[in-house]
């Protein structure tokens, strides 16, 4: 027994030692800014910013750098929190398992890719944390992983955002009943859903086995206690996450568009007693906004695409307005490695299309979107003691002509626009082409549909 | 007699004023005008009559009884123009029965994308309102898929929003990609294994046809002049493609890669061809000086996308068209998109923003663009004679929150309306409905 526990203790001081050294923190002083805060503080002219050991220290005037800690001078730049992505499929090597409409014992974490240049091109756009998810083929899919653009880091989980909570994808309308149903998944086999009422009843049927595993764990635990030889229920890595989802320890992030699959999963969810969700894409969230309020669920959503598919032609680029106008939770997500760049871009539309005021617009980029992975007490907005998960911008970040210049991870400067090679791989991919270049097309909207479909070559 | 009152209610409601364009008699007072081709007048008025800009200056004289449009303290800019999109041809990109931009076929230059164009589209309101006034819309599948069209985005039939310019599509061939793309089906093995020989034996091929173009030319030419023995045959694609080698047609080409850009120049000077459009160039700025030197105009973008090799420097794209105006390049932009071709105004912010500067990007979506497809007489600048294509803005159209107040489109005034405009003003504040919903029986149990 005794052996074991120090079998253990070593097992996890293993496991803890290169994720600890691989997760670097950085101290420097920026000196002379424009801070928007994206918090109470509001917006803070002529401000320094110090951070310590990977932590903002102080935020004032006139701070002076303790020895051995960078100044550098940003006067005339802004210093926004580092933007959060909550729709990513960046720095994956795979994003849908197809094979059933289930797959909840699957998980990001076990495909992160380090060396995806698009961790480079997300700082560069300011993007410091990425939250990078299975595919939407499956009504509920794999789960999700929460990533710092900690670039140059090649062991995949010195990527990962230590501490935030577990997240899982779910997805209704036409990718899941295509997949399945009307196309036929891995097997090539038609199987259910192949419609929104397949999808409600595969909800429903997966929530009530992990209803039942639930219960009788519980069970099993409590006759434990007194019998020892009580018997455990039959194993199931599917049915352990989908319990875990009703004990509320994973969030739902749901793929979603209609306004009609919106309000059945928030039936469904309330059914069993779940409470947290953040509907993704929601295109139509805005024509159930009272309800989602009503529900307490928090909306992802895109500036303006809309009319690539028939479940997104009723949409409107107010959507991100008309939902902060009626109280919800929203964010502004990229679900793809080109729109990531530019979020702030994304989320100035707001002003465009609708009325948002600049910290409303910056909060959909930074901390409604740490609060819809539960990591807002750790990034998401300029305070003392948070992540210094830092943007520096030449020019305001909600104008067209607002440059990314430096970008902070844990204080560790990871982006120097001035300072920046060509070539920023950390090594050369053996499949891809480096000579010819890939002229990527507009058409490659669906990444979330990426591996879903047996491609023929 | 209820009823009949019923009825008349209906009817009086039913025909209520739609918002809709407006062709007539306008003043556009106390603006800045940004005039592009001929400086900015700081306070000024614009004069429609009909179609056409009539006067324009700082002391015009209004004539009576003309409708008015105070501009105070706003700012007037020529119609923004997409030099390559698919607006018109496609409604919703995944459903097939809505998109008509691509024919069956290799070579079908005789497909005119004017045929197909949708004036009711839902897009089309979406982009206007963003001040984009006119755009190209292209065929696309294939090697030659046929002729693009340059449009207003207002009118209710192709004729009515057609801008006067039709272009020949090429898409220049490519080396078959190493890299397998995402249900792209790339070719099975033999274009993979020797892809020089792909690319050859394409260029080939589209040399034969240019051949027999020509050819074809010569015989219709001897014809017409009373000369030939004998009619030629009807060969529609060669009919299509009689204008272009005739250089009376321009000819757009497609491309996109550095070695294929080469190959593009290589291929029009030897076939000695001077009315042609270069369009895409994502690695333009690669053949940067070549390109200058060859003088066709160039159309870039969309700006808004990832450089096309990992190893390539973040901004590449961005920077794209400003190191080919470096380079002494005419530049126009493209979005190449459908339903956001409303964030034209947004690739050229960017593409300002990184080395292109506000002036240049501001020619290469006016007037840049006309001169690119010959339509520099009507199109691309606030003069007196033009087309009344214009937008009245509370600033720089580029800059994200600027909000586009009034758009003129072929001397129509049009509603700031969209059917997202609509769903706005509905859902803004919805009404929250039965506030508990009815039971229904029997309930369902899981």
């Amino acid at each position: 027994m005794r052996f074991r526990t120090l079998l253990a203790a070593v097992a996890l001081l293993a496991a803890l030692a290169p994720t600890t050294q691989a997760q670097p923190r950085g101290s420097v002083l920026l000196k002379g800014a424009t801070v928007l805060t994206v918090s109470g503080a509001g917006t803070l002219e002529n401000t320094d910013v110090l951070v310590q050991d990977g932590r903002i220290a102080r935020i004032g005037r006139g701070l002076q750098a303790p020895s051995g800690v960078e100044t550098i001078d940003v006067t005339g730049k802004f210093v926004m929190p580092g933007i959060i992505d909550a729709h990513s499929h960046i720095a994956l090597s795979s994003v849908n398992e197809a094979t059933s409409p289930v797959t909840s014992e699957v998980s990001m974490e076990d495909v992160v890719d380090p060396y995806d240049i698009g961790i480079y091109r997300a700082l560069a756009g300011g993007v410091t944390t990425s939250h990078v998810m299975h595919g939407s083929a499956n009504v509920i899919g794999g789960q999700n992983e929460t990533i710092k653009h900690r670039w140059g880091q090649t062991d995949p989980d010195a990527l990962r955002f230590a501490g935030a909570p577990r997240t899982i994808k779910f997805a209704l309308g036409e990718n899941p009943t295509r997949v399945h149903g009307k196309r036929g998944g891995g097997s090539g086999a038609r199987i259910r859903p192949a419609s929104r009422m397949g999808v409600e009843a595969v909800l429903r049927e997966t929530f009530a086995e992990g209803k039942r595993y639930l219960e009788a764990q519980d069970r099993y635990e409590r006759e434990r206690r007194t019998n020892p030889r009580a018997v455990p229920p039959e194993h199931s890595e599917r049915l352990e996450v989908i319990a875990d989802i009703l004990r509320g320890e994973v969030l739902i992030h749901c793929h979603s568009y209609r306004a009609d699959e919106i309000d059945m999963l928030m039936r469904v969810l309330a059914d069993f007693g779940v409470k947290n969700v953040t509907f993704q894409h929601a295109n139509e969230a805005f024509k159930v906004a009272p309800e989602l309020a009503a529900f307490g669920a928090s909306a992802s959503v895109f500036a303006d695409w809309w009319s690539y598919k028939m479940e997104v032609y009723y949409s409107t680029a107010y959507n991100a307005t008309i939902l902060v106008r009626n109280g919800i939770n929203t964010s502004v997500n990229s679900d793809s490695g080109e729109l990531n760049r530019h979020l702030y871009h994304e989320a100035a539309k707001t002003q465009r299309y609708g009325d948002l005021t600049d910290d409303e617009a910056l909060a959909l980029i930074t901390i409604n979107p740490a609060r819809q992975l539960g990591i807002d007490g750790r990034t998401g907005s300029i305070e003392v003691g948070k992540d210094a998960d830092l943007a520096v911008f030449d020019g305001h970040p909600l104008s067209v002509y607002g440059v990314p210049a430096l970008t902070f991870v844990d204080g560790v400067k990871y982006f120097d626009r001035l300072n920046d090679p060509d070539d920023m791989r950390l090594r050369a991919h053996p499949n891809r082409d480096v000579q010819a270049g890939t002229v990527l097309t507009l058409d490659d909207h669906d990444r979330c549909l990426e591996g879903a479909f047996v491609i023929e070559y | 007699m209820l009823a009949t009152l019923l009825l008349a209610f209906v009817l009086q409601v039913q025909p209520q004023d739609a918002p809709k364009p407006k062709q007539g008699a306008y003043a556009v007072v106390n603006a800045r005008i940004e005039t592009v081709t001929g400086g900015v007048i700081e306070r000024g008025t614009i004069l429609v009559e009909r179609d056409r800009i009539v006067a324009v200056g700082a002391d015009v004289t209004i004539p009576p009884g003309i409708e008015i449009v105070d501009a105070a303290g706003l700012h007037v800019y020529p119609g923004l123009i997409d030099s390559g999109t698919r607006l018109g041809l496609t409604e919703i990109g995944s459903v097939d029965e809505t998109t008509d931009a691509v024919e069956l076929g290799d070579i079908t230059p005789q497909m005119d994308a004017l045929s197909a164009i949708n004036p009711n589209s839902a897009l089309i309101p979406v982009t206007r309102v963003a001040g984009v006034t006119t755009v190209l819309a292209e065929p696309s599948g294939g090697t030659l898929p046929g002729m693009a069209a340059m449009i207003n985005l207002v009118g209710y039939t192709a004729e009515q929003m057609a801008a006067g310019a039709r272009v020949m599509v090429m898409d220049f061939p490519t080396w078959p990609s190493a890299r397998p793309r995402f249900g792209g089906g790339g070719a099975r093995g033999g274009a993979q294994d020797d892809p020089e020989k792909t690319f050859r034996d394409a260029l080939k091929r589209v040399d034969e046809i240019f051949d027999r173009a020509e050819l074809y030319a010569r015989i219709d030419s001897t014809w017409a002049a009373g000369k030939g023995d004998r009619e030629p045959e009807f060969v529609p694609e060669m009919r299509a493609l009689l204008p272009v080698v005739r250089g009376q047609m321009k000819l757009m080409i497609r491309v996109n890669q550095e070695k294929e850009i080469r190959e593009a120049l290589a291929w029009v000077s030897r076939r000695g061809y001077r009315n042609v459009v270069f369009s895409g160039l994502a690695e333009g700025w690669r053949v940067a000086g070549e390109l200058a030197a060859a003088g066709f105009p160039c159309i870039v973008g969309p700006v808004l996308s990832v450089p096309t090799r990992e190893s390539d420097r973040f901004d590449r794209a961005y920077a794209n068209a400003g190191l080919l105006a470096q380079a002494g390049v005419k530049v126009a932009i493209r979005t190449g998109e459908a339903e956001n071709v409303r964030n034209l105004p947004f690739n050229a912010g960017f593409a300002a923003a990184y080395g292109l500067g506000r002036e240049e990007a501001l020619k290469a979506v006016t007037i840049h663009a006309a001169e690119a497809f010959g339509i520099e007489g009507d199109y691309g600048s606030i003069e007196v004679g033009k087309k009344a294509n214009f937008l009245v803005s509370t600033g720089d159209p580029f800059e994200t929150a600027t909000e586009i107040r009034e758009v003129f489109i072929d001397g129509f005034r049009v509603p700031i309306d969209s059917r997202q405009i609509q769903l706005y003003r509905e859902f803004l504040d919805r009404d929250e409905g039965r506030v508990k919903a009815v039971e229904i029986v029997p309930p369902v149990r899981n």
